[in-house]
């Protein structure tokens, strides 16, 4: 198959990538990385993962979304695997924001708004899974856990757009790279191991939904067999 | 598919059904009037003595409906599901109406909660309110934000196990915005500022009620059918 030579190369392409990108963020020269220094290096980490933490949540919503309205059960399954990724960088994003806020802000935790949105995500997806855990049939639980989905996506605007108004919190949050003026606000070779970092992550996050997602179809269809024969599988 | 117009005397019919069957029993009132009445004595223990400002006062009050709710609000469906009769609800009226009539009733029993516990609140903690007005468009602002949000998950809940843990665990990300701002328009209220300058707290507490409603009766059939 054409499409399995392609994702084989993709894969070696991906890790080459990543090494690459390991080796720019650790040995580029901390002179270019601005005032934070050394520390500043972790930003080639976290918001890559803050950024797959957004997209894979985003994919995930989509796939509840058509799992409500055609209800394939791979709708079901690929929501869940992108939520459970989802959650995986999300924890990261926190845990290295979190150091990230220790070296530069002075505390491991303030509560800036993007701490509270990302912890509310956390909390959210955390939810989803305790729902799918408490319901034993299966397409109630796909049903109800893709209604919760969309009813997040919902909620989480409101997040974004309250957690600012947070009395006494200003965020800590700097601008954004790219600014509201659209200047640049980076050095170029950072700025370059940066964009190749997040395209690292994004890959690492399509590679391994890739892979989750085909467990998952393999699991359905050794379910069938022993449905089927009446005896489990030698897996 | 019924008219707009049966949908409604369908979910006012359901609404009286339930309030008919909680006046006999008054089990969920007593459940969240108990538990809003407990904690708010803790609260006037522990803190009555010290003057406290406007921020820690309104986000005192709004913990205290915010876990009080928690407490009852799941009652619609959860008896349901637990009486059996949910099938008979499921035949007897469209999944709209049954998603406006439950939310109704658990309005009227968070409106019924607040006429009981603000008054004592305002009472015990000594407190004074700038501006009662903005104080009451906020208090039914959330209102309406709390029942609509609460009435879905509760939905959700009752064919669920676990029920009491797991509709606050899925109550509390959903409302957190909710509840931020409601804390942030009480605390203006109370410290007396004007509505003109709370426009803004309040223009998102009404989006929110509206996009969480609507975002509801659109999934509700989803959750509500027979499967």
């Amino acid at each position: 198959m054409v499409w399995k030579r392609w994702a084989d190369v993709g894969k070696w392409v991906l890790g080459g990538w990543m090494v690459a990108v390991l080796l720019g963020a650790f040995l580029l020269d901390a002179r270019r990385l601005g005032t934070l220094g050394q520390g500043a290096r972790i930003i080639f980490f976290h918001i890559p993962t803050a950024w797959v933490t957004v997209l894979a949540l985003a994919v995930s919503s989509v796939y509840s979304i058509r799992y409500l309205v055609w209800r394939g059960q791979a709708d079901d399954r690929h929501a869940v695997h992108s939520a459970g990724l989802g959650i995986l960088f999300c924890l990261l994003a926190t845990v290295t924001g979190s150091i990230f806020a220790r070296i530069t802000w002075g505390a491991f935790w303030n509560w800036d708004p993007r701490e509270t949105t990302i912890f509310v995500l956390l909390l959210f997806y955390a939810a989803y899974f305790a729902l799918r855990a408490a319901v034993s049939d299966e397409e109630t639980r796909a049903a109800l856990s893709a209604a919760y989905n969309v009813l997040g996506l919902v909620v989480v605007p409101f997040l974004v757009f309250v957690a600012p108004r947070l009395p006494g919190l200003a965020g800590l949050h700097p601008e954004p790279i790219v600014n509201v003026r659209g200047e640049l606000d980076m050095d170029p070779w950072a700025l370059l191991v940066f964009l190749a970092a997040l395209a690292g992550f994004t890959g690492i996050y399509l590679w391994t939904f890739h892979l989750a997602n085909r467990i998952g179809l393999a699991e359905q269809r050794l379910n069938v067999l022993e449905e089927r024969d009446g005896r489990p599988v030698d897996r | 598919m019924s008219g707009a117009k049966q949908q409604l005397q369908a979910a006012w019919a359901i609404c009286g059904k339930d309030l008919r069957a909680e006046f006999r029993t008054r089990y969920a009132l007593s459940a969240i009037g108990l538990f809003a009445l407990t904690t708010l004595t803790v609260v006037s223990f522990a803190v009555g003595p010290l003057f406290l400002e406007a921020d820690l006062l309104s986000a005192l009050l709004w913990v205290i409906l915010f876990f009080a709710a928690m407490a009852g609000l799941s009652r619609t469906f959860v008896h349901e599901e637990e009486a059996r009769t949910a099938p008979a609800l499921r035949l007897a009226a469209p999944p709209v109406a049954v998603y406006l009539g439950k939310g109704l009733f658990n309005l009227v029993l968070l409106l019924l909660l607040e006429a009981l516990i603000v008054p004592l609140f305002i009472a015990m903690m000594g407190l004074r309110v700038g501006n009662p007005g903005l104080f009451l468009l906020v208090l039914l602002l959330g209102d309406a934000g709390l029942a609509g949000v609460t009435t879905i998950v509760a939905a959700m809940v009752a064919q669920a196990s676990a029920r009491g843990a797991l509709f606050t665990v899925l109550s509390f990300p959903l409302l957190l915005p909710l509840l931020i701002q409601c804390i942030e328009g009480a605390r203006a209220a109370l410290a007396g500022q004007s509505t003109a300058t709370a426009a803004a707290s309040l223009g998102v507490l009404v989006a929110y009620a509206v996009a969480t409603g609507t975002a509801s009766v659109m999934l509700f059939p989803a959750i509500w059918t027979e499967m």
